[in-house]
């Protein structure tokens, strides 16, 4: 059994971050670039650490799979980054941001994480603005603001629809500064497939060479895994298609705890499903909310009708009817169930019925068509040249797609895994969301994580490492995982099958979506966990990967990829079953608030809304590897301790 | 619909390439260009031929790793976005489609439709950064930054660094490219410190990389993705010229304070 001590440090909830950081051993100026500390991933988190580490004089090398570290999937957040500035006097704070994040996540956080997380908000927006990142201003100079979803304050900070792009931009240009004074060494096009542990330590990493298929060793005297989420598991999400769980996987082979794996995202503005063909779902951002009314007809009849047609009383503007005070802001869980719910009616529109409407015509009569366009011009452009529809005229079609992953591999407070040496930052750890994420929330623990938290955590660590005594790559455990990597790539292209990797995807993200979607049932999980299963046992005898090992090889790199995805969506499904509750993003129909409920008779919540049980499920799940892919894994808990914050029922009405 | 496509294949930078014919099988007017690869390829693998290899990513028009000249024009027929935002309904039942790479001598070829650009990076690494540690940065509203030049350096910060520029440009020339960078940060009070010693050395290491000189042609212009202004070349050549005049700063002697 593994052992999750969270390592949260004693003391008021407010003081714990300072005096944490106060007793954390340093290392002196000197001894930091005796040090070497490897990173993987060039995201949020990845570039931003990567740049502080060098900063502080650590030698860090950074790795990535993409051609360039500018590339990171980061780049397409649309909406914004929250901090409590307060800059608009509307009653925001800390402890404003760190309550709404901790409901948000519907009590399933961690609460000092959190609490940490909303303390450094303010100091991102003073980073990024430093680095030349070009956020909206007004005409006195000084920061726009905009609401965003589960907040009824204004604080999320945003530069057009493409904030994530330019706090990448400037997460990369700070890369590039430590790249060109030589603190970091990077490394592109280059995949990590193996994470060496060594004396029970992460002490280096086996990579390869994307352009030339090389395996190579790499040594460090502490791995850090800045490489997103996984929710391409289910194939159609809003992900990057080169997104992918690798790295976090492997890592958990070797040892690392998987938190709370059943916790998706499922954003619930995304352009709807057109075809069987399609390889991804497109977001809209959330900032549409602000100025759109989603609805859809009260009659199932109209549903065909053209929206135009279908008079103003006949338009169930259900978010504004079921949550009065949040409206069309609802919190992404409940808009995207409540899409569900309407749909599952028979009341979606479009062509398949898996649709709702986002309605700017009210805003364009308050506000005009030049001022919707001057926010949101090109998500409209965007959704133009998908659907070819013109939504200043009429409606967009919206319906929830797989966004994010609110668990990952479990990460102590200094962002440490159990496994010593090994930390995780941003998407790829668990950590500061709970069981759903608020909108703008991402970007915001990406880089407080990369730019603050872990440049601060790390040295803790390191102190009690000595850096002249790292192992080398001559080392036994460099060799037995770089034959592991060298193994799985032969036995993947020497299997002369006949089935296509990417067949396999789509039919695990069939089987996903179905079993350990939206909305999930014991009998309908325990079904995917054995399908999943059978799944993975055809994958090895039947995927036929075309190509050679020292080449460019997509089908390979696929390959390898897709093996993992099968086996993560076995462990999702079994952590949805094994958690007996309804939580945020994970919904369990076996538990959600009936009419009788006293809850909903005190107008709390709404029929159908989710019920958690805290007396038995307040713990984070941490999974650990049981040695072999068909080997129940072992649940190891963390329980959840509130000390500030009563967990209480997570009302938006 | 069924479409003919013409696509370059290349095992490699060492060995020569050639078009080669394949015909679609049945395709759909919404799906996306990048798609129709997908499907291509997939019929490809399930006869054991090895796929097409392109570069792609995010598919929605901002990682900027997709590429692709198709017909001739990079980023395909539409103007303002990128190939993976180009769908099928622009194209007609029986067409025939020339795909090839991104082509330029700073551009060198990995593979099929796959070239390598990190020749852009280097351009970055050379000055495209403020130089500001973490923690060191004064409250955000401290120094505030006039609409129009935030808005104008976000017209700027926009680009997708994708390398449509100098695919379109006949000398291959990145000066779009690299105005947009120069310019960004040149707009932002923050940026002044470091404007002209910046825009000199992204400048001097765009032409070390063997990128062609601009003659105002702007092709690259109407090919952006993102329609990023050529009037930042106009910006940058400024910046260039104030920073040859300036010269470099002084030396100074000794070893500073402390």
């Amino acid at each position: 059994m593994a052992t999750l001590n969270s390592n949260i440090p004693s003391g008021p909830l407010a003081e714990k971050w300072e005096h944490h950081k106060f007793y954390t051993k340093l290392i002196n100026p000197a001894n930091k670039r005796k040090y070497k500390i490897i990173v993987v991933g060039a995201g949020l988190a990845g570039a931003s650490a990567s740049a502080t580490l060098a900063e502080l004089g650590y030698e860090v090398h950074n790795f990535v799979f993409h051609d360039s570290p500018r590339r990171a999937h980061s780049v397409a957040a649309q909406g914004g980054i929250n901090a409590a500035k307060n800059y608009q006097n509307d009653g925001d704070s800390v402890h404003r941001l760190f309550y709404d994040t901790i409901k948000g996540g519907d009590f399933r956080a961690r609460e000092a994480n959190v609490h940490r997380l909303a303390e450094v908000s303010v100091n991102i927006i003073d980073q990024c603005a430093a680095q030349g990142v070009p956020f909206a201003r007004e005409y006195g100079g000084l920061l726009d603001n905009r609401s965003f979803g589960g907040a009824q304050v204004s604080r999320t900070f945003y530069a057009r629809g493409q904030t994530g792009q330019q706090l990448l931009l400037g997460a990369y240009s700070a890369l590039n500064r430590n790249i060109a004074n030589g603190g970091v060494k990077s490394y592109t096009h280059a995949e990590m497939l193996d994470l060496v542990v060594v004396d029970g330590h992460a002490k280096g990493i086996i990579v390869r060479n994307l352009q030339t298929g090389e395996i190579t060793r790499h040594n460090g005297d502490a791995v850090v895994l800045a490489t997103g989420g996984y929710g391409n598991v289910y194939n159609l999400s809003t992900y990057a298609r080169g997104a992918n769980v690798t790295a976090s996987w492997r890592a958990y082979k070797r040892g690392a705890c998987f938190g709370n794996p059943c916790y998706t995202q499922i954003h619930p503005t995304c352009i709807p499903v057109s075809g069987d063909y399609q390889s991804k779902l497109t977001l809209m951002s959330e900032s549409l909310r602000n100025d759109g009314r989603v609805w859809v007809p009260k009659r199932k009849e109209d549903c065909k009708k053209a929206p135009q047609d279908i008079a103003e009383g006949d338009r169930d503007y259900y978010l504004e009817r079921m949550y009065s005070a949040f409206g069309n802001l609802a919190p992404r869980d409940i808009a995207s169930r409540a899409a569900k719910t309407v749909c599952d009616e028979g009341r979606g529109v479009g062509e398949t019925g898996l649709g709702v409407y986002l309605d700017f015509s009210a805003a364009i009569q308050r506000l005009g068509e030049g001022k919707v366009r001057e926010r949101y011009g090109n998500l409209f452009a965007m959704y133009q040249e998908i659907t070819n529809e013109n939504a200043y005229q009429t409606p967009m079609r919206i319906y929830p797609a797989v966004h994010y992953t609110m668990g990952g591999l479990w990460v102590d407070y200094n962002l440490m895994s159990n496994v010593p040496g090994l930390f995780v930052l941003g998407e790829a750890n668990f950590s500061d969301h709970g069981a759903n994420r608020l909108g703008a929330s991402a970007l915001m623990q990406g880089l407080s994580d990369g730019y603050f938290v872990l440049p601060a955590t790390i040295s803790g660590y390191l102190a009690g490492q000595n850096p002249g005594k790292r192992p080398t790559t001559d080392n036994g455990s460099f060799k037995e995982a770089e034959e592991n990597v060298q193994t799985m790539t032969k036995r993947l292209l020497g299997n002369k099958g006949k089935r296509t990797p990417d067949s396999f995807h789509k039919e695990l993200g069939k089987l996903m979506w179905e079993h350990c979607g939206m909305a999930r049932n014991e009998a309908s999980l325990q079904k995917g966990i054995k399908a999943i299963g059978a799944l993975r046992e055809a994958y090895w005898k039947e995927v036929n990967v075309l190509g050679e090992s020292n080449d460019w090889n997509q089908s390979l790199e696929r390959a390898g990829r897709i093996a993992d995805f099968i086996e993560l969506g076995e462990l999702m499904c079994r952590d949805a079953l094994m958690r007996e509750e309804s939580c945020g993003g994970h919904f369990r129909e076996e538990y959600q608030y009936t009419p009788d409920d006293p809850e909903t008779k005190q107008g709390l919540v709404n029929p159908g809304d989710v019920k958690r049980r805290d007396d038995q499920f307040a713990f984070v799940a941490g999974w650990e590897y049981a040695g072999a892919p068909d080997k129940a894994p072992i649940l190891n808990k963390e329980p959840l301790v509130y000390e500030e914050v009563k967990m209480s029922t997570r009302s938006y009405k | 619909m069924k479409v003919t496509l013409k696509v370059w294949r290349q095992k490699n930078r060492n060995t020569p390439g050639s078009f080669k014919t394949y015909e679609s099988p049945e395709l759909n007017e919404n799906m996306s260009f990048l798609e129709m690869l997908d499907v291509v390829n997939e019929a490809l693998a399930n006869r054991g031929e090895e796929p097409i290899a392109f570069d792609h990513d995010c598919r929605e028009g901002i990682c900027g790793t997709c590429s692709l000249v198709i017909d001739g024009k990079p980023h395909g027929p539409h103007k303002g976005i990128a190939t993976c935002q180009t769908y099928m309904r622009s194209f007609k039942d029986g067409d025939e489609i020339v795909v090839e790479p991104f082509r330029a001598k700073a551009f060198p070829l990995i593979k099929d439709l796959v070239c390598d650009r990190k020749a852009f990076d280097r351009i970055q690494h050379a000055g495209g950064f403020i130089t500001v540690r973490t923690g060191a940065a004064p409250d955000a509203n401290s120094i505030p930054v006039p609409k129009e030049n935030a808005d104008l350096a976000m017209d700027a910060a926009q680009c997708i660094g994708c390398g449509a520029c100098v695919a379109a440009c006949k000398n291959a020339s990145a000066m779009l490219f690299v105005s947009a960078k120069i310019s960004h940060l040149g707009l932002m009070p923050q940026g002044q410190p470091e404007r002209y010693k910046r825009a000199k050395a992204m400048v001097d290491q765009m032409d070390a990389e063997g990128f062609g000189a601009c003659t105002v042609t702007g092709s690259c212009e109407a090919v952006c993705p993102k329609e990023i202004s050529l009037d930042f070349i106009a910006r940058m050549n400024r910046d260039y010229g104030v920073a040859l005049l300036k010269g470099d700063p002084k030396a100074i002697k000794g070893g500073g304070a402390g």
